[in-house]
């Protein structure tokens, strides 16, 4: 075991993979000599090799389309996407391609991708660098969506997506890269040293792709969430005194329904919270779950935390993140009603 | 001020006024090919293959000609084939046709839903899957089935995905034509444009990784050069050197759009190559000879790890783009058989002729040989089943979403049983 942040958990994975399987190759924006922005891929190509470990021209669609051509030549491509607010422009790879090559092709052609991206806010990085795109995805049928809350996972889980046949959608909440950030961003981030998730094994192990942890059980109401709402969720049922279960997905496609059903029919009220944006978001889908598998269970509505429906405001970030007090005050309406 | 007082000077700039292209023709006007420069062909030398970039930028605004006017095959690029060969390239262009006109007739009679001819482009996928190896990698568009025909895939197994029936491979999920061969080294068809240009240039960067000896080669339309796609993939071809073939088939039409709405009224296509820094070779695509010899020659290249080549494919489009649209509507009737560069199998066939390899009779006998063999073809696959005669199962639907079913989908298909 070693003490990680979700940089070095993250690095750790990949390295791991590479080591054992020579088909993995790693590209993107300044990944490789520099390794990458966030640091991700720091030390992999000087032990690799420029050929597995290599930077790309600033071309999401032409990184992703090559991606997918390598995938069919049976290499496992991981694929960092700088910033996931920058992956619009290959969207059409992930949704007409990547996701539907195998079935169009009746299982001849298919292509093992690893998309990494950075996402989310809280580090004042304006509308172009606090997006959380993950809902997007989840509406595409053949693409996986995962999204860890911490370096223990991040690292089993993103082994898991590499080891997958199928194209995964890894995003990487960046505001908990360092340390479990719980919203309140006026105190002093505590480092993933201290926390249990930062003690990682230095080997392989993995997370099988959908399936959910209990980040804390409780049973007054059901907390389902991921990323980085997972540490603002656990302070904010601390804060609010409602002894909350609080499920982190890791993995939103597919989801662990036996885990959320199991949950709500237990405690009967249930906040879905996430930092993407409201609307037609994945916190949707979650609802409508557990409105057809729990509704004879349901003691109160089901309550929502979310970002506002507008872009990625700058200068009032912390307006916009739904923090702790917001998620207290969800879980204090259910526990009212 | 009023328009009328405004006096036009040397420092008053005219008004603005935006160009909007227009073929040369419309329908009820006589096609107008008096733009087209059209160089005599053995004209151009050929480089070698190791020739670096700068050295032959006199390409991108040539035109590769090896087949001249009295169907003689003149020049440096002309590539000596045996006449078996050209005779093998012959029927197998034949085929093709063959294969289109019967399964464009199917579709008139309701058997399908959907289908797209080849009609005059035959030399383009034919010649270039003869110059590439049986192991090179396909990224093909929707109008190159000459390649599958070429790799001797079999009709029947093409017949039977056109009417989804019950030994389509592709479990009725695609349009008919959309075909995907493993086996053929022929990369499912997308039906999105372009996409599989970055693809097939990812797919040469995996065989250079690897250090294999395979190549890749893909195709794209005159109008998909528009698409971001299109520079994607040059630009990675060019950046990793990858060895890969970028094919631009200019059959002049883009559905109705006439190749100057993908920029082609101000350059070539081929020249889009030097930007990139790659070789751009355009070839007539009705000259199989030609064709055949700058594939051979960009293969030789990639193969020797000195990268990519862009080839435009100068040709066009005889028949409709597609079974839902009537050219009639935007363009002269008779242009395609006013076609300057004529019609490829006649080509050849008049230089086998020419050669003493070939005769009218014996072209007589093949044109019916084929149709035959077509009919025949046809006839098995139609007992698998035509478009909706033969239910494919409902809940195969969910299968292949991903390698394994994953509980929402087993949900829905256990839904859709009722059960």
């Amino acid at each position: 075991m070693a003490s990680m942040n979700m940089i070095q958990a993250i690095n750790s994975a990949m390295d791991v993979m590479m080591a054992r399987d020579d088909s993995v190759v790693i590209f993107g924006e300044d990944v490789g000599y520099f390794g990458g922005v966030f640091r991700c891929t720091a030390g992999l190509q000087k032990k690799y090799g420029k050929t597995r470990v290599f930077d790309t021209p600033i071309a999401e669609g032409g990184i992703l389309g090559t991606a997918i051509g390598m995938g069919v030549y049976g290499l496992r491509p991981v694929a960092e996407i700088q910033f996931a607010d920058y992956i619009y422009p290959a969207f059409d790879q992930l949704v007409s391609e990547a996701a539907r090559l195998r079935y169009r092709s009746g299982g001849e052609f298919w292509a093992p991708i690893t998309v990494r991206a950075p996402c989310g806010g809280g580090i004042f990085g304006g509308q172009t660098h606090s997006q959380s795109p993950e809902g997007i995805f989840t509406h595409v049928c053949g693409l996986k969506t995962v999204m860890p809350s911490n370096p223990y996972d991040a690292k089993g889980l993103l082994i898991a997506a590499i080891e997958d046949d199928d194209p995964v959608m890894f995003f990487e909440p960046k505001r908990i890269y360092n340390g479990p950030f719980d919203g309140h961003h006026d105190r002093p981030l505590t480092p993933w040293a201290k926390h249990p998730a930062g003690e990682v094994p230095e080997g392989y192990y993995r997370i099988e792709l959908g399936k959910a942890a209990v980040a804390r059980p409780g049973t007054q109401a059901t907390v389902i969430t991921y990323g980085t709402m997972v540490h603002v969720c656990l302070k904010a049922v601390e804060e609010s005194g409602v002894d909350a279960e609080v499920i982190d997905l890791r993995t939103l496609l597919p989801v662990d329904l036996d885990c959320i059903v199991e949950s709500v029919s237990r405690t009967g009220r249930c906040v879905i919270v996430h930092e993407a944006t409201h609307t037609g978001g994945y916190g949707a889908e979650l609802s409508a779950l557990v409105q057809e598998h729990c509704f004879w269970h349901l003691e109160a509505p089901i309550e929502r935390v979310t970002g506002w429906d507008t872009p990625y405001p700058h200068a009032l970030e912390w307006a916009y993140f739904p923090g702790p007090d917001r998620v207290a005050k969800a879980l204090k309406r259910v526990m009212e009603s | 001020m009023t328009r009328k007082k405004r006096q036009q000077s040397a420092d008053t700039p005219p008004h603005l006024q935006l160009h909007v292209p227009e073929p040369a023709a419309r329908p009820g006007q006589a096609p107008d090919f008096s733009k087209l420069e059209i160089p005599p062909a053995g004209v151009l030398p050929q480089p070698p293959v190791d020739a670096p970039e700068p050295e032959l930028r006199v390409f991108p605004f040539g035109l590769i000609r090896v087949l001249d006017d009295a169907h003689q095959a003149v020049g440096a690029w002309d590539p000596q084939l045996p006449v078996a060969t050209l005779r093998e390239g012959l029927r197998h262009m034949l085929l093709t046709r063959t294969f289109d006109d019967r399964m464009l007739r199917v579709q008139r009679q309701g058997k399908t839903s959907f289908y797209m001819k080849s009609t005059g482009e035959e030399a383009v996928a034919v010649a270039q899957a003869y110059a590439l190896d049986p192991k090179d990698m396909l990224f093909p568009s929707y109008r190159q089935q000459g390649l599958l025909i070429a790799r001797n895939w079999p009709l029947l197994d093409m017949m039977c995905q056109i009417f989804n029936n019950s030994r389509d491979r592709l479990k009725g999920r695609q349009l008919p034509i959309m075909y995907s061969s493993k086996e053929a080294g022929f990369f499912s068809i997308s039906g999105n444009l372009g996409t599989q240009l970055p693809q097939a240039v990812g797919w040469a960067m995996a065989s250079a990784i690897r250090h294999d000896t395979r190549i890749a080669a893909g195709w794209i339309g005159d109008g998909t050069t528009a698409e971001a796609d299109f520079h994607y993939a040059m630009t990675f071809a060019a950046v990793y050197q990858a060895p890969v073939i970028l094919n631009v088939v200019n059959n002049q039409w883009a559905i109705s759009s006439f190749q100057g709405f993908a920029g082609g009224e101000r350059a070539t296509f081929a020249a889009r190559a030097i930007g990139s820094g790659i070789p751009g070779l355009r070839v007539d695509g009705n000259d199989f000879l030609a064709v055949y010899a700058v594939t051979r020659w960009a293969a030789a290249r990639a193969r020797r790890n000195l990268g990519p080549t862009l080839i435009e494919l100068f040709t066009y489009r005889a028949a409709a783009h597609s079974t839902s649209d009537d050219p009639a509507a935007y363009r002269p009737q008779d242009e395609g058989a006013k076609w300057p560069l004529g019609d490829p199998i006649e080509r050849l066939k008049q230089h086998l002729i020419k050669l003493k390899a070939w005769d009218e009779k014996r072209h007589a006998e093949l044109t019916k040989e084929l149709d035959e063999k077509v009919k025949a073809d046809l006839k098995e696959a139609e007992s698998y089943g035509t478009l909706g005669s033969v239910p494919v199962a409902p809940d195969s639907m969910f299968e292949d979403v991903f390698k394994d079913m994953p509980p929402h989908l087993e949900r829905q298909r256990r839904e859709l049983l009722g059960n």
